[in-house]
């Protein structure tokens, strides 16, 4: 049943209509047939999945309480630390390092009985929009396996959409789950940043950097949230409040009376005919449902790509200083004549891919003596215009929407060389980072012009996560009804050959 | 005229503890120019009455009770590290002659 979603997995598993072994084998099975064209895992932990799972089916029998996706697979971004699982974060420098402990995350997954079926690839330290920068390989889309899945979560996402895992966890600094989830048809959720905790994440931006949950339905998403979000006193950053019941507005399939707004800035030149008319198509779907829609202006939005690509290299000139080739991962060049230094430098040299030196030096140039007025503090004053212009938009609108991304997935190989080319993938995605609030991206459809998925964006302000999945599932529902079937049934089998 | 010279790039790189080879130096340094010639934007709106925002969230001190708790033991917190001997990490020399 690994075409089902999985809310009815889970229902399924509380009726005693199949087993979670019966269940995790089947995605393992899956994985074994077609993760050698998708290459969305860098390592499956068959033993370890299949032992949680069969935990999970003693609890059942033994009528234990089990949790709403106790028994569902997942699929596990490799940023997140699982002890005892390889995390590399797509770096070569991580290589071998199983961490001594659980993420936050992993520990509520656990304890929630959803079984880890493994590590999913993804840009190195979660630096690019299409899993090429990944020290592994890329992973491939399932809906073309020329093209790229999206990035930084790129892994994660594709095997939502090679089915198999039903569920996956994704971490977003510019959009890392957001744009995965538009290029492959799949949901992707950025909670409001607090809302679920850091601990066990691999730092790249702190500021920035949220986890949130990717699925394939925004009901899915919804349960997989309510999972993981909550205070955490393992991270000084993390919300001391109730969780926004997200599930319960992923059900309530109504926008009546809800203002939308639509982000004048966010559409226009350099947005795909495809993107724009499946983008227009959705906004129709809204109003019929009874929506009221209204045009928001946030001028200062044009300047959030400059300004992001000043944060994050910054943040992650100091985060990746821990790779220091002394506590963990690996060293090189330690032939006991050279001094630590000379040692930590070659390490770096060969650990780090070129996509992360790039945004290491930048970001070490950013906060120079000199220059850290002109770049960094200018770039934290336009941080403060862009929350300011989301406030102002939000005094307006209940939740904003754009497209997920200017375009659908492009070419593996494409824009490797044109670092700027690439950035403007996250164009519409950053601000919602840099102001710390929610943001979802759902499919609407194919592009005409390439058959390929094309992603819809709703931001919520901060802590009121549950908006964007009212509007969400409403959308959803909307157009479920139109299409017959889910989006995903249009997508080529794989492992036929 | 370019924002970021050669020599600059070098220096950075010595900074972040990253050895670069000649061409990595000469890619980086025409890669970083036209970067920074992009990102430069920031300065036409950052005004000097505009506050900067350096988090999301108003950050202050996060405390708790001074309770022992359990923690990772010693050989699990030496176990991803490159070399280790009597519960410490190994390290090269950090003085001496190689400096």
């Amino acid at each position: 049943m690994i075409h089902s979603t999985a809310a009815e997995m889970a229902t399924k598993l509380a009726a005693g209509e199949i087993s979670s072994v019966e269940l995790t084998q089947q995605h393992l099975d899956r994985i074994s047939v077609v993760d050698g064209q998708v290459h969305a895992f860098l390592y499956v932990d068959t033993e370890g999945a299949l032992s949680q799972a069969a935990a999970v089916d003693a609890k059942r029998v033994a009528g234990e309480k089990l949790s709403p996706l106790a028994g569902v697979p997942l699929a596990l971004k490799d940023v997140l630390t699982q002890k005892g699982i390889p995390t590399t974060c797509g770096s070569k420098i991580l290589e071998g390092w199983r961490p001594p402990y659980d993420s936050t995350i992993v520990s509520k997954l656990k304890s929630a009985g959803i079984v880890i079926l493994g590590k999913t690839n993804m840009d190195e330290f979660a630096m690019g929009s299409s899993t090429e920068n990944s020290a592994y390989g890329p992973s491939h889309n399932p809906w073309d396996l020329t093209r790229i899945p999206g990035g930084s979560g790129g892994g994660s996402a594709a095997s939502l959409a090679a089915f198999e895992a039903p569920l996956a966890m994704g971490t977003d600094t510019g959009g890392s789950i957001r744009q995965p989830a538009a290029v492959t048809g799949t949901v992707g959720v950025k909670p409001t940043y607090g809302g679920v905790s850091r601990y066990g994440l691999v730092a790249f931006s702190s500021s920035l950097d949220q986890a949130g949950p990717c699925a394939r339905t925004v009901l899915d998403a919804a349960l997989l949230h309510e999972a993981i979000a909550g205070y955490d006193p393992r991270d000084s950053t993390s919300i001391n409040a109730p969780v926004p019941a997200v599930v319960a507005a992923a059900k309530k399939l109504d926008v009546k009376g809800m203002k939308i707004g639509i982000v004048k800035e966010l559409s226009g030149d350099g947005y795909q005919a495809g993107v724009r008319s499946r983008f227009d198509e959705a906004i129709e779907e809204l109003v019929n449902a009874g929506a009221e829609i209204v045009e928001v202006s946030c001028p200062n939005f044009e300047y959030a790509l400059a300004a992001y690509y000043l944060i994050a290299p910054s943040e992650a000139s100091s985060n990746l200083a821990r790779f220091d080739s002394m506590r963990y991962g690996i060293r090189v060049g330690d032939d006991g004549v050279r001094g630590a230094e000379e040692v930590m430098k070659m390490t770096r040299e060969v650990g780090f891919g070129k996509e992360v030196k790039r945004r290491i030096i930048l970001g070490t140039y950013a906060l120079s003596s000199g220059y850290y007025d002109a770049y960094y503090g200018s770039a934290q004053k336009v941080r403060t215009l862009i929350t300011q212009d989301f406030a102002a938009a939000f005094s307006k609108a209940d939740v904003l929407v754009s497209p997920t991304c200017p375009t659908t997935a492009f070419k593996i190989g494409e824009k490797s060389d044109d670092p700027l080319a690439m950035y403007l993938n996250d164009i519409a995605t950053i601000p919602v980072n840099m102001a710390g609030i929610g943001g979802m991206s759902l499919p609407v459809g194919l592009a005409p012009e390439d058959g390929l998925p094309v992603g819809f964006q709703i931001m919520s302000p901060a802590m009121k996560d549950d908006l964007m999945y009212q509007v969400g599932g409403t959308l959803e529902a909307a157009l479920l009804r139109k299409w017959g079937s889910p989006i995903l049934s249009n997508a080529p089998a794989l492992g036929a050959n | 005229m370019s924002a970021i010279s050669r020599d600059e790039v070098a220096h950075l790189s010595r900074l972040a503890r990253i050895e670069m080879t000649d061409s990595e130096l000469d890619h980086l340094a025409s890669e970083l120019d036209l970067i920074l010639g992009a990102v430069a934007r920031v300065q036409e709106v950052a005004g000097a009455d505009v506050p900067p925002t350096s988090h999301p969230l108003p950050l202050q001190n996060v405390f708790r009770p001074d309770v022992v708790t359990p923690s990772l033991t010693a050989a699990e917190s030496l176990s991803g590290a490159p070399a280790s001997a009597e519960q410490r990490f190994k390290v090269p020399q950090i003085l001496g002659d190689a400096e």
